[in-house]
């Protein structure tokens, strides 16, 4: 039997009794990071590294959260789990399982790049890695953060010149805070929409601290927008609590946005290419410094992309999940 | 070519028509005259001839990148457009010297004819000088491909406003058959050289859909009616002795209709007839596939020219006696035309015909009987009006038959390209037969919103049945109902029958499959 199994419910560790971030209650669960894919309601107990445990209860609730740190280890029926850095987002953990000198590591989602907020990823030894595809194939391949940031800032101040308000979309977990902790804060006033809000406090307390910050609250005249930077979940896209902003142009943090026909088809006035899931290089590479001989493929373009690793001489499969992954046309997080 | 492709993204990233004019003029500012020429015409459909065919691109690119053919074909199937696939997959340098437009223009001219190694090392060289960006428009250049979301419309606002000439003028100085070669900037927009080039069209004047009950338009005598045609809408040019023949789409259409030559003896010297070239048997329009025909060979034999006659159906006269005549009233302008007409007598020029009614509600009824008499339906024209550049509302109005409609079931679906790349948006739907089966018989891409698309799109995906390349086949579920203007019976499509401008009307969401129409419906419309 496989040390890790995809079962109705999940990935599942058979010898152990646990789930890696299950799609239906468990008794059992341990959650690579906080994204709505990965981190669902319904499980008795979750296990989680501790930075992700203000997310999670501001996700799932009051359950019983058990936080450890990277590189500890938990042995459940002869079975040794480690989390380690996945660099995704704050607390995002790959996770390490061991039985009998057999190592399988899932990864959940990851990116290589440092992005400065959350801790980089680290490769971690294994025989088995199972590894996602969001964006596997070889026409991704981002730009250094700074570089996007850059343009963001140049855009923000653009638009500041002509007295308008710059909305920018983006994940409230994660993206958010990476943009917030990057762009230049002298150009202007950020203000974030509740979901970022309810965000940025977790990673606060987390440890991390941001960068200055204000919630637009109903007694700000509308000229306080003016030349301000806003963030926001996608799904405020053209809502009436965008209206108090006007004039503003909108911009997508996104890694779909290296697509022309994405931001073409979007309708916001520029697109960003920013991710925080591995490019196609950072992919081969995760994968490689792995040291793994057999890779399960799971969400994303997982066929083209086991087929690209099966020539390279991995045994690579293609595995059915429910993780989405960054996705290019729902509104905000994955569901 | 950076300020190139700086302008190529800035009209990339808004549809708001100022924004687009505010970015040109701002090129144009800054452009040497050799770019300003050449970008004008790239952005007016005369960019240059193909240099490197697709297949060859998707090897050597593939071969760039180090990844195999399929893995390359994989990702343009995804990303729905070969030369992004390209720019994409290569890392992005930062050339050492900055060349201009003109300069990339002439590189992939001089890859005609190179042998294959050759072109191929030409390729690579040019692809490690430029940014993922660059790339992208030099790979359009490259695969004749080019195209931008510029109107001609906007573009002539832009030359207007950046060279303070009226926009008629620049859009008449835009017209006709010029190629950079030949012609200077400074020549084509500043000085204007429409009298040294006699071949050139006027700009066309182009009606919008009635929008309007036909009583507000006012007194019936003051509109004449005429039947809208259903050929090729194209000016007839007679200069310094030589024919001419002019599509809307401005192109030369001479050669292919050269039984046409036999008017350069009877009309005079200056003049520019507007009309509707049509198969024509006896003065009896045929219908619209039986010129398809006739423009699909590249030889025109005898023989054709037998079996399909073709006539022009003036309806307007815009140079007389060598001046344009165009300001002058519609009533004074069809007077002299039917005075030309008249004395030339021969099958190959008629008259389109007025249609005389005396009151609005009689013209309704042959509205609706069109199609027996071959039209698409009505023009309605304002006897004083003027003959105008371009698309302009008032005056003109164009008053189609309502199109055949047909419920279908959608059967396969391929991705787009453009803003559609990697969306299901280009359908094929099908009616059943008596056998029970579904038979496709049109593709349709346009109909849908947005919001219809991407739902569409997501069904499509849960409901894929089989994967072929880029292609799609599904669950026959959905009917659409799809709007033609025409239908022929047609050897060549597996059901028997070709439509003409099939569409997509609307979303049944209230009918199962299994009420789509049969084939005998459509059948019975021939």
């Amino acid at each position: 039997m496989a040390l890790i199994e995809f079962t109705e419910k999940g990935m599942y560790v058979a010898q152990a009794g646990v789930y890696i971030d299950p799609w239906r209650g468990v008794d059992r669960a341990i959650i690579t990071h906080g994204h709505s894919d990965h981190a669902r309601s319904g499980s008795e107990h979750y296990l989680s590294h501790v930075q992700s445990l203000p997310i999670l209860r501001r996700r799932i609730g009051n359950q019983q959260f058990q936080g450890v740190v990277y590189g500890e280890s938990i042995n459940i029926n002869g079975v040794k789990f480690s989390l380690h850095p996945a660099g995704h987002v704050l607390g995002s953990s790959q996770v390490r399982v061991e039985y009998k000198g057999e190592i399988w590591v899932a990864s959940g989602d990851y990116k290589l790049e440092n992005d400065g907020v959350s801790p980089a990823f680290e490769p971690v030894n294994c025989h088995t890695f199972i590894t996602e595809s969001t964006f596997g194939l070889p026409v991704f391949n981002w730009q250094p953060q700074h570089t996007i940031m850059n343009e963001i800032n140049d855009w923000w101040k653009l638009n500041k010149e002509k007295g308008m308000c710059s909305i920018l979309l983006a994940y409230s977990l994660g993206k958010a805070q990476r943009i917030l902790q990057h762009i230049d804060p002298s150009i202007g006033n950020v203000y974030v929409h509740g979901s970022v809000a309810s965000m940025n406090e977790a990673y606060e307390e987390a440890g991390i601290t941001l960068n200055k910050y204000q919630k637009p609250t109903a007694d700000l005249p509308k000229s306080a927008y003016a030349g301000a930077l806003v963030i926001a979940p996608s799904s405020t896209e053209n809502s009436s609590w965008m209206k108090r902003f006007e004039p503003y142009s909108t911009g997508i943090a996104s890694g779909w946005m290296a697509m022309r026909g994405f931001r073409r088809r979007m309708s916001a006035d520029r697109g960003f290419v920013l991710s925080d899931h591995a490019d196609w290089a950072g992919l081969n590479k995760a994968i490689s410094a792995t040291g793994a001989s057999k890779i399960l493929v799971t969400h994303g373009y997982t066929q083209p992309f086991s087929r690209w690793l099966n020539e390279k001489g991995l045994e690579a499969h293609a595995v059915q999940t429910r993780f989405t992954g960054e996705s290019p046309e729902n509104k905000d997080e994955p569901a | 070519m950076k300020a190139f492709v700086d302008l190529f993204q800035a009209l990339d990233r808004t549809t708001r028509t100022n924004e687009k004019i505010d970015a040109l003029c701002k090129y144009l500012q800054n452009a040497s005259d050799e770019d300003k020429l050449w970008t004008i015409a790239l952005f007016t459909d005369r960019q240059p001839k193909r240099a490197v065919k697709s297949t060859e691109l998707r090897a050597w690119a593939a071969d760039a990148a180090s990844i195999p053919l399929w893995l390359l074909e994989e990702s343009w199937h995804t990303v729905g457009d070969l030369s992004e696939t390209i720019a994409s997959i290569l890392p992005n340098y930062i050339s050492e010297k900055e060349q201009p437009l003109t300069y990339w223009i002439q590189y992939i001219r001089n890859m005609y004819g190179l042998k294959e190694e050759e072109k191929k090392s030409q390729l690579l060289q040019a692809w490690k000088s430029f940014s993922k960006e660059e790339r992208f428009v030099f790979n359009k250049l490259t695969s004749g491909n080019f195209r931008v979301g510029v109107s001609q419309k906007i573009l002539v606002k832009a030359l207007a406003k950046y060279s303070d000439i009226a926009e008629n003028t620049i859009t008449h100085r835009l017209m006709g058959n010029w190629h950079p070669d030949d012609v200077s900037y400074g020549e084509l927009i500043t000085v204007g050289n429409e009298t040294d080039d006699f071949s050139k069209p006027y700009p066309f004047y182009l009606a919008y859909s009635l929008e309007k009950q036909l009583p507000e338009l006012g007194d019936i005598n003051e509109w004449q009616a005429e039947y809208k045609w259903d050929g090729i809408r194209c000016q007839l040019i007679k200069r310094n002795g030589q024919l001419f023949i002019w599509s809307r789409g401005e192109e030369l259409i001479t050669s292919g209709f050269p039984e046409f030559e036999d008017l350069i003896g009877k009309l005079p010297d200056g003049t520019v007839l507007d009309g509707e070239l049509l198969a024509c048997n006896k003065g009896i329009p045929m219908p619209f596939q039986e010129l398809q025909k006739r423009i699909s060979r590249k030889k025109v034999t005898t023989k054709i020219k037998e079996q399909i006659p073709v006539s022009i159906f003036a309806y307007d006269l815009l140079e007389f006696d060598k001046i344009d005549i165009r300001a002058n009233p519609l009533r004074e302008r069809r007077f002299l035309l039917e005075e030309l007409v008249r004395k030339i007598d021969t099958p190959l020029l008629q008259l389109s015909a007025k249609i005389e009614v005396n009151q609005w509600e009689d013209l309704k009824d042959i509205q609706q009987a069109a199609r027996n008499k071959m039209a698409e339906g009505l023009m309605l024209k304002q006897i004083h009006s003027p003959y105008l550049s371009g698309r302009k509302k008032g005056d003109w109005w164009k008053w189609k038959v309502d199109p055949y409609t047909v419920d279908a079931v959608l059967l396969y679906a391929q991705s787009g390209s453009g803003r559609r790349a990697n969306l299901y948006t280009d359908y094929t739907f099908a009616v059943w037969n008596d056998s029970g089966q579904l038979v496709p018989f049109a593709k349709a891409y346009s109909g849908l919103t947005d919001s219809e698309i991407l739902q569409i799109d997501t069904w499509i995906r849960k409901n894929t049945i089989e994967k072929f390349g880029p292609v799609r086949s599904v669950n026959p579920t959905l009917v659409f109902e799809i709007g033609f203007e025409g239908i022929n019976a047609s050897p060549r499509h597996k059901s028997g029958i070709a439509v003409r401008f099939p569409r997509i009307l609307r979303w049944r969401k209230d009918k199962p499959a299994s009420e789509a129409d049969h084939i005998n419906i459509l059948k019975g419309l021939m």
